[in-house]
């Protein structure tokens, strides 16, 4: 028993010939439909071209349009040709002019010969199938399509809703239940003699003719009708994206074409020369009688949809820009901010770094400078330190610097000295985790050596910037990890925060602290904040501090050695 | 975008076509080999000023991608570079002695070429510096992309420019005619790049890499742009607005997706920083012929005195197009 061959050609006819010729030197009979679209000249060029084989038959021209009836007559048309011309042929192969045969001719005949009642159409109900573009599923089955979607987009949508908001709707004949699939079907003559020669047939073209794409659901429909024997699957390798075009193959995809195993791919590049001298010339191919494969190829472009609708998280570039919530992740890895933990603690940075493992920054967002860990002027991508350009574009710094150091965590200080710009950015992030140690600003000041009128302006700016910014993590749109305590909360218990803050970053397996960070000084800080009040500010932020504390009533003034490694 | 705005873009776009139909009289033809122009042939528009040192390799390097044409204006060259080209049997050369400044530096002729000749075409729009990467250049011509873009229904493909830089003293290696410039330079800044959005023309507005970051370290506004829409289907009612980077209508600014995916997008790899950098910045400055009164040329003279390393630590040494689609510095998009 042979094999029919219908090819549907409409551009790159040389390759079409190529594929032609291949079929019938292996013994099929190939019926091809020349689109109606294509000159007349170039045309008789192309059936002068195949004269010389007997097998080869061109059938009755229709126009082909994608979307449309044109192509299921086109395949009609040849496929009646087919079965009338070609006694001896017991299965059908719906194919185009850009597919490709991958495996010797001879291992697919063998293949439709041990399965003589198979009729491989994929075929699944509208409810079932994940592919539908442009949201019409069930509708296209039960609405009319008169313009192309083509060349009038508009006209389309608009009399898709006029149809949607008068409730239209087309009575499917006979009781049919819509079945869609794959357009690249292999059928047996049993089946698809009793679809063209059905007395009804009139009435389901007709009722089809006007349904959107029917290409993908006329046989799948009807071979539900007929067939004994239905496996639901395509023998065709052919991969959509998200705009459901078919994906393109090229001659660097030789080595997964071949290990997919699979008999025929659509759709190849035209000019893909070594896929087509490869697969067409080399007949060795060692017998391999495995059943289809394309689970890898399913891979990569399952990979190549994803980067086209979700992205890499966390990247800006010149093709991915996304607006705001958007982002699929504002940045993109895991980093910490820490507010007020270096004014509390002299050894903070060097302390986290050796805690964590993880890359401890000064204050990146400083007014004047950009303090990478290590004073270095630059870090991973060349970022460089320079305050003029982290200010041109904060948000951008910041996503630069976590896409750079990918696979690094980064922690770095902040507070309300530094940029305030990003502060939004910062709490919107669910990759943030931010700590805070509110009013901890005000320990340098009270170290420092300044007249206390100037201390007193800084300090009522600090509290104003820093209050604004914990109404930002505070606000309900605040996505990052937050965590904030007040001064004096915070002294009371440092281990106990400290640890959880470690733990959730988590670089390494949990355990208790061995050693922590040397706490400053604090004699005498009740007394400074007293004095702050005394002049008509009002420090809130650090929380209640006695005026004395024990400490400032112990005689002899040891450095504060406070809390306990438990 | 309201009406009123868009029928303004309207009048400017019309107005940058009567203005590139205007200038062509500045051109003077010195080779027209246009009608060997076959209908689906890639096309490369350029305008250059004594390039004759890079010229063989970019020819040879857009052959290679297979360009079938190249369309090229010489602004009063003094070093052979038109003669040169003259005798290439796929180059179409017009030269012209007016101001490049004064022609848009350079798009007003350009879009007067596009608009008589890449009617129809994609047309790849290049200066004697650029060399476009793609995904699958490696493995695949320009001539796939194309088919597929055109394929995607899409018109337009976005190349930013990377500025590459050689390790050590500009002009420690020499460049020679024919070479590979990417031997010398093959360095490039792969994450300090600034993004904005320009609302009025719906482009990006990239800023940064290394002249960013030695020339122009405290004013980062004044650095060059570095977004790139260079390959364009073109149709005669295009226009470019402000080099390569936009273009009217603007929906051909529109290579970037704004709801988290990547579209696919190249790279072109600039090789200004060749030992020819030096002589051309102090040239240019002379002839104060460039964006913004030259201010990149002043910054880079003033820079160049002290002799400076674009080189540092961080630098990223270039491989292929796959590191830079790991970089996130373009993206293959959908294409596989």
């Amino acid at each position: 028993m042979s094999v029919g061959i219908i090819m549907l050609v409409h551009t790159a006819l040389d390759r079409a010939e190529q594929v032609a010729r291949h079929w019938a030197a292996a013994g099929c009979s190939v019926v091809i439909h020349v689109d109606g679209n294509v000159g007349r000249k170039t045309n008789a060029a192309f059936q002068k071209s195949l004269s010389d084989v007997a097998d080869i038959q061109f059938c009755k021209r229709h126009k082909c349009e994608w979307g449309t009836w044109g192509i299921v007559a086109a395949a009609q048309s040849a496929a009646e040709q087919i079965l009338a011309n070609f006694e001896n042929v017991r299965h059908v192969y719906l194919s185009s002019g850009s597919c490709l045969p991958l495996r010797p001719v001879d291992e697919l005949i063998e293949y439709l010969d041990s399965r003589p009642r198979t009729d491989f159409i994929e075929s699944a109900t509208t409810a079932d199938v994940p592919w539908t573009v442009g949201g019409l599923d069930q509708e296209r089955f039960t609405m009319r399509f008169p313009f192309s979607w083509k060349r009038h987009r508009y006209l389309f949508d608009k009399y898709v809703e006029l149809q949607r908001f008068v409730g239209w709707k087309r009575k499917i004949p006979n009781g049919l239940v819509p079945h869609m699939g794959s357009q690249w079907w292999c059928l047996t003559r049993q089946t698809l003699s009793a679809i063209l020669e059905d007395p009804e047939r009139d009435t389901y073209d007709t009722y089809f003719s006007k349904v959107w794409i029917p290409d993908e659901s006329y046989f799948q429909t009807l071979a539900r009708q007929y067939s004994t024997n239905i496996e639901s699957r395509s023998l065709t390798l052919s991969k959509f994206d998200f705009q459901g075009k078919p994906h393109i193959f090229y001659d660097d995809h030789l080595q997964l074409l071949r290990r997919s195993d699979c008999f025929v791919a659509r759709k190849i590049w035209p000019r893909a020369e070594r896929l087509y001298s490869a697969f067409l010339t080399d007949a060795a191919g060692a017998m391999k009688k495995t059943e289809p494969n394309p689970a890898k190829i399913d891979r990569i472009f399952a990979k190549a949809v994803e980067r086209r609708t979700r992205g890499r998280p966390g990247l800006y570039m010149q093709s991915r820009f996304p607006n705001q919530d958007w982002e699929n992740g504002v940045t993109s890895g895991r980093y910490s901010v820490f507010e007020g933990f270096s004014d509390l603690f002299e050894d903070f940075e060097p302390w986290l770094a050796k805690a964590t493992g993880s890359k401890v920054h000064g204050h990146l967002f400083h007014k004047e400078y950009v303090e990478f860990s290590g004073k270095q002027t630059a870090i991973n991508g060349a970022l460089s330190d320079s305050a003029a350009h982290r200010d041109y574009n904060p948000n951008a710094f910041l996503t630069n610097l976590i896409w750079n150091t990918r696979g690094e965590r980064q922690c770095f200080q902040y507070g309300p000295s530094d940029n305030q710009k990003v502060g939004w950015t910062l709490a919107r992030d669910p990759n943030a985790q931010i700590s805070v140690i509110s009013g901890a600003w005000a320990v340098p000041l009270f170290k420092s050596n300044r007249n206390f009128a100037e201390i007193r302006k800084i300090a009522a700016k600090m509290q104003q910037i820093e209050s604004k910014h914990l109404n930002v993590l505070r606000s309900p749109h605040a996505k990052a990890r937050i965590r904030i305590w007040t001064m004096a909360e915070f002294i009371e218990a440092p281990m106990e925060p400290l640890q959880t803050i470690i733990d959730e970053i988590g670089q390494n397996a949990l355990r208790r602290l061995a050693e922590v960070p040397r706490m400053t000084d604090l004699k005498g800080f009740g007394q400074f904040l007293q004095n702050l009040k005394n002049q008509g500010m009002h420090p809130y932020l650090m929380g209640d501090f006695p005026v004395y504390s024990e400490d400032d009533l112990a005689p002899n003034s040891q450095p504060r050695k406070p809390y306990l490694v438990q | 975008m309201g009406i009123w705005q868009s029928y303004r873009l309207r009048i400017q776009r019309r107005r940058w076509l009567v203005r590139a139909i205007r200038k062509r009289r500045e051109l003077r033809t010195v080779a027209n080999r246009t009608n060997r122009i076959r209908p689906s042939d890639l096309l490369v528009f350029s305008t250059l000023r004594n390039e004759v040192v890079r010229l063989p390799y970019f020819l040879e390097y857009y052959r290679e991608q297979g360009i079938n044409h190249f369309l090229i204006v010489d602004n009063d060259s003094t070093d052979g570079s038109r003669e040169y080209l003259e005798k290439q049997p796929d180059v179409s050369v017009w030269s012209s002695g007016h101001s490049y400044k004064r022609s848009r530096f350079g798009v007003d002729w350009l879009n007067w070429l596009q608009m008589r000749y890449g009617h129809g075409h994609w047309c790849l729009t290049v200066d004697p510096d650029e060399f476009l990467i793609y995904p699958f250049c490696d493995t695949r011509p320009l001539r796939a992309l194309t088919d597929w873009l055109d394929a995607s229904s899409i018109k337009s493909f976005s190349a930013m420019l990377l500025d590459m830089y050689p390790k050590g003293r500009l002009n420690e290696q020499p460049y020679r005619p024919g070479q590979d410039p990417f031997e010398i330079a093959s360095w490039f800044d792969a994450g300090n790049y600034a993004i904005e959005k320009n609302k009025k023309f719906g482009n990006l507005w990239i800023q940064g890499g290394p002249r960013s970051r030695v020339f122009f370290p405290d004013t980062p506004e004044l650095a060059p742009a570095l977004n790139k829409i260079p390959l364009v289907k073109w149709d005669r009612r295009y226009s470019y607005v402000s080099s390569t980077h936009m273009l009217l209508p603007r929906g051909l600014n529109q290579v970037y997706d704004e709801w988290g995916g990547e579209k696919a997008s190249g790279i072109l790899l600039h090789a200004k920083f060749l030992d020819t950098f030096t002589v051309k910045a102090a040239e240019e400055l002379e002839r104060k012929q460039h964006y913004a009164a030259s201010v990149e040329y002043k910054a880079y003279a003033e820079s160049m005195r002290d002799d400076p390393e674009l080189w540092c630590k961080w630098s990223e040494k270039y491989i292929n197009w796959r590191q830079l689609e790991i970089l996130g510095l373009m993206s293959k998009g959908n294409w596989a």
